[in-house]
């Protein structure tokens, strides 16, 4: 008998602190295969953002820089810029690249910084307790819209895979899930390409992944992971939205 | 011939697996882990043919297959 299915090298064999159902650990786990594939997890230097993906030192056997909140493409740029060799990657959730770090990701972006960013996107802050983001879906009830979004008020959900993808700078950009087996599979040749959009050199790879948030939504993990497929896809369609290298 | 091991402490009891799985083979037991959810278990062995969508699916990487 062969082992069939094994956990990444480039992921520690801890346990995570993510919610049951949190699509956080599949897209880590997606994230360290793309890494084991080309090879690069000892010239890796990932950037972590403030959210749940706090911890990212704690689950991937890489160096990591914590950066301050929604900074971390800068800190990314920083870190590539002084160390070409390394391979770099940003790992950021809605409430961090949607808001607070807007900025950061739009010129990293229209820099055309050699990195690739991670943008895990389940329409809440999750970490601090729900509250309304950027990306919050019109109607959705959170802490801070109790009575769901209203668009006259607090504008219509970012979609930012589109919104980057619209950059003379950004080289690939695509909308994942990882909700479904069909989806996953695709996530995962999504994620492998925008690495090795930076493995060759081919400059900004941007991927935007479709995560559940079963706490803050108030669901079981069930419900959850079909809101990702049903409502979230509907609005957040998925797809490639900038190929320039055709790889 | 295809075997899936869960690690019953590493799982969350999330049962993304049990509707992963083509052949609806996973379900949750109703036994309490250390971390106090109910982990998913296999009931029919003999007809998994690993495929390792449930493996794949699982955010937790609780499930190893063999085959």
């Amino acid at each position: 008998m062969q082992q069939v299915f094994k956990r990444p090298v480039s992921l520690k064999d801890v346990q995570t602190h993510f919610c049951p159902g949190c699509h956080h650990g599949t897209i880590h786990r997606l994230v360290a295969e793309a890494m084991d594939e080309y090879d690069v997890q000892k010239r890796t230097i990932g950037v972590a953002s403030v959210g749940c993906s706090v911890f990212l030192y704690g689950y991937f056997d890489i160096d990591v820089v914590e950066a301050p909140h929604g900074r971390a493409p800068a800190v990314a740029t920083g870190v590539k810029r002084a160390r070409p060799d390394s391979f770099v990657f940003t790992y950021q959730g809605d409430g961090d690249l949607a808001a607070i770090g807007t900025a950061e990701i739009i010129h990293a972006a229209n820099r055309g910084e050699d990195i690739t960013v991670i943008f895990v996107n389940n329409t809440t802050y999750g970490m601090t307790g729900g509250q309304m983001a950027p990306t919050t879906l019109v109607g959705q009830k959170t802490s801070t819209s109790p009575y769901g979004r209203n668009q006259h008020k607090d504008g219509a959900p970012i979609r930012m895979a589109e919104l980057l993808a619209q950059l003379e700078g950004v080289a690939f950009s695509a909308r994942v899930a990882v909700n479904s087996p069909k989806n996953l599979i695709d996530a995962k040749r999504q994620i492998k390409k925008a690495f090795r959009y930076q493995v060759e050199g081919k400059g900004f790879s941007f991927i935007e992944a479709l995560s559940a948030c079963p706490t803050n939504w108030g669901m079981n993990a069930l419900a959850a992971n079909e809101r990702v497929g049903s409502e979230m896809a509907d609005y957040f369609r998925l797809g490639v939205y900038k190929n320039t290298e055709n790889l | 011939m295809a075997k899936i091991i869960i690690d019953e402490i590493r799982c969350k009891g999330c049962g993304l697996c049990t509707v992963a799985c083509p052949g609806k083979l996973l379900s949750l037991t109703e036994k309490i882990n250390l971390q106090g959810y109910t982990p998913a278990t296999i009931t029919c062995q003999d007809k998994c043919t690993g495929c390792a969508l449930c493996a794949e699916m699982c955010p937790d990487v609780a499930i190893t297959v063999f085959k």
